[in-house]
């Protein structure tokens, strides 16, 4: 006898996939700028070595904390260098860090939280551990790490992902406890699916939402907490362009030339600013839950 | 509630522990001799001696970690490697500063920020409301020690309102104390009155849509009235949980902020330890704050039950 095929239903089935849509980030006047002004930034820095008008590393002592001119657009520094150049170049680290940041802390934490969440017996001792790391302030935890292994932009990477690997790894685990008890996974389960394929298939597709929104806002904190550990000088060492480099080195010289701590802390504002809206984007994209709660 | 105030309190004894342990292992496990990396390069071998015996460095690690503990729970917290004083004295000495600075900045963010979520919330979708987010999100985004030379551009050397920086402590007489404590506390607001005002928002608008609040409306009640006897008393809760667990950004940016104003309070001792890797006091520093952080959120936790009767346990 032959197996006769399904017909195809007749009523369109919605596909609810869990993939995340991008329009958001083009929906109000307000976000298109915030993508535009980031992605000009995210450019500026990829294109440093074409577009810096000068070497950021050339010391020039004979002209040191020169006002802005037709050489120098934004002035020199106290020993020399050119501040444009070193603006340019210090968005490279700060996108890096919160891009990096981002990745490595959701990678760490979406690892730990699928596992606490499906796992009971674990999940308790790993819940606790995170539970203390979460109550160390987030700044505290970063430059005591700095400070012990030596400041480089991977110290500094791990410093600030350590932190905030608990908030993620808490966020998976909330997102794995519900959707265990869903139908399709306890099929999946019956059906004698395999723990990696549950984890992959059916549990990982809920967390995206989620993940995306915490790790925008994260890397805007991400690029935040870089720029405070250089201003504290427990950061990437002095030399190197950062903005939060040269706002320190800008503190001494802040009576006679203040646009040193101004230029940089208006980029990194914007930057963060711009990360900042589109995490709010992301949010009432993705999370329809929260955008009712907000009653937009 | 005694029974869940016992709960509470020794679920908290985990937690600290975990920072304990954290704590001491950052120095223990970063690869390479910790004396050394404490002493700096160019340390002598009698220096690095020194180091070793103070932190017990000899000792195997468990029985290390053990002695410390011991130390922690009798109240010494260990002496600093570089000025030799016991830490907890530096900090005695250091925290009238950071308090008051704390305490201003609490009162001036709640003062202002829950008015300002409550207008937002009531008149939700119109210009204020959109002025009050985007104020909120400009708060979250430009970092405090920007705000604080701004301010420090404006109100101190442009207009010469208010001192540039610097601290008076309050036995000096409260006018010169307070003029101090002026910019430094804006600076500070702002992320604070962000995040308040936010959450105040969001709350207020789930209370707003009501049944009690429509009755309320219905019997003739003012709307300032509803407003704050009835809707803001509902949405409290979210509120002051925000303002605990805002606790961790008050911390970070009173470090900032001291070096911003050049105040000589416990965020300057503790980025002045690290710079000199004074490793008892970054210790002793994470330590204490992690304690008050979840004595303040323990504390709310409690609060929640004094403030809605709703709550129970």
């Amino acid at each position: 006898m032959a197996i006769e095929t399904l017909p195809e239903p007749s009523i369109a089935m919605p596909i609810t996939t869990a993939r995340p849509r991008f329009g958001f980030l083009l929906a109000t006047p307000i976000i298109a700028t915030a993508s535009i002004l980031l992605l000009l930034i995210t450019v500026m820095s990829i294109l440093a070595p074409w577009i810096a008008p000068h070497d950021p590393m050339q010391l020039l002592p004979a002209q040191r904390l020169r006002p802005a001119s037709e050489q120098f657009l934004l002035g020199t520094d106290a020993f020399g260098r050119d501040v444009l150049s070193r603006i340019i170049y210090g968005g490279r680290i700060s996108l890096l860090i919160g891009f990096g940041a981002t990745v490595m802390s959701i990678g760490c934490g979406l690892l730990i939280g699928l596992f606490s969440g499906f796992f009971r017996m674990v999940d308790a001792v790993l819940m606790r551990v995170m539970d203390g790391v979460m109550a160390i302030p987030a700044i505290l935890l970063a430059i005591a790490v700095v400070s012990l292994s030596g400041a480089s932009i991977f110290t500094v990477l791990i410093a600030i992902t350590i932190p905030e690997i608990p908030r993620v790894a808490r966020l998976v685990r909330s997102v794995v406890l519900s959707a265990r008890e869903e139908p399709y996974v306890e099929a999946a389960i019956s059906v004698g699916s395999g723990l990696p394929k549950i984890m992959w298939r059916h549990l990982l597709p809920n967390t995206i939402a989620p993940l995306i929104v915490e790790g925008t806002n994260f890397c805007a904190a991400a690029i935040l907490t870089e720029a405070i550990l250089s201003f504290l000088g427990a950061g990437i060492s002095p030399e190197t362009p950062t903005w939060g480099n040269i706002m320190a080195e800008g503190r001494q010289y802040f009576l006679v030339k203040p646009s040193l701590i101004f230029w940089p802390g208006l980029l990194l504002s914007i930057a963060i600013l711009s990360v900042n809206l589109i995490g709010d984007a992301a949010r009432d994209a993705l999370d329809p839950r929260m955008k009712q709660r907000e009653g937009k | 509630m005694l029974g869940y105030l016992v709960r509470r309190v020794l679920a908290a004894i985990p937690v600290m522990g975990v920072v304990a342990l954290v704590v001491f292992l950052l120095l223990r496990l970063t690869p390479g001799d910790p004396a050394a990396i404490l002493a700096g390069d160019n340390a002598t071998t009698a220096q690095l001696e020194r180091i070793r015996t103070s932190l017990g460095l000899n000792e195997p690690l468990y029985i290390q970690f053990f002695t410390w503990i011991d130390k922690l729970l009798h109240g010494d917290l260990g002496v600093s490697l570089i000025s030799n004083v016991p830490v907890l004295t530096m900090i005695g000495q250091r925290i009238e500063p950071t308090v008051s600075i704390a305490l201003s900045t609490i009162v001036l963010s709640v003062v202002v920020a829950v008015p300002l979520g409550v207008i937002a919330a009531w008149k939700q979708g119109t210009w204020i409301d959109r002025f009050v987010m985007g104020l909120s999100v400009l708060g979250f985004s430009v970092p405090v020690f920007v705000i604080g030379y701004v301010l420090i551009q404006v109100f101190a050397l442009d207009l010469r309102w208010l001192p540039v920086q610097g601290f008076k402590s309050i036995g000096s007489g409260f006018g010169p104390f307070l003029e101090r404590l002026v910019l430094p506390t804006l600076a500070l607001s702002f992320i604070y009155v962000a995040l308040i005002a936010r959450m105040t928002r969001a709350s207020m608008l789930d209370v707003l849509g009501e049944d009690y609040v429509r009755t309320a409306r219905a019997k003739g009640i003012g709307e300032i009235a509803v407003l704050f006897r009835h809707a803001l008393r509902n949405a409290a809760v979210p509120v002051i949980t925000v303002i605990g667990t805002g606790f961790a950004l008050l911390i970070s940016g009173v470090v900032v902020t001291e070096s911003v104003f050049n105040i000589p309070g416990i965020g300057r001792l503790t980025v002045d330890a690290v710079l000199a890797r004074d490793y008892p006091v970054i210790q002793a520093m994470i330590l204490l704050t992690s304690l008050v952080y979840v004595t303040i959120n323990l504390l709310i936790d409690v609060a929640y039950t004094l403030l809605d009767p709703r709550i129970r346990y």
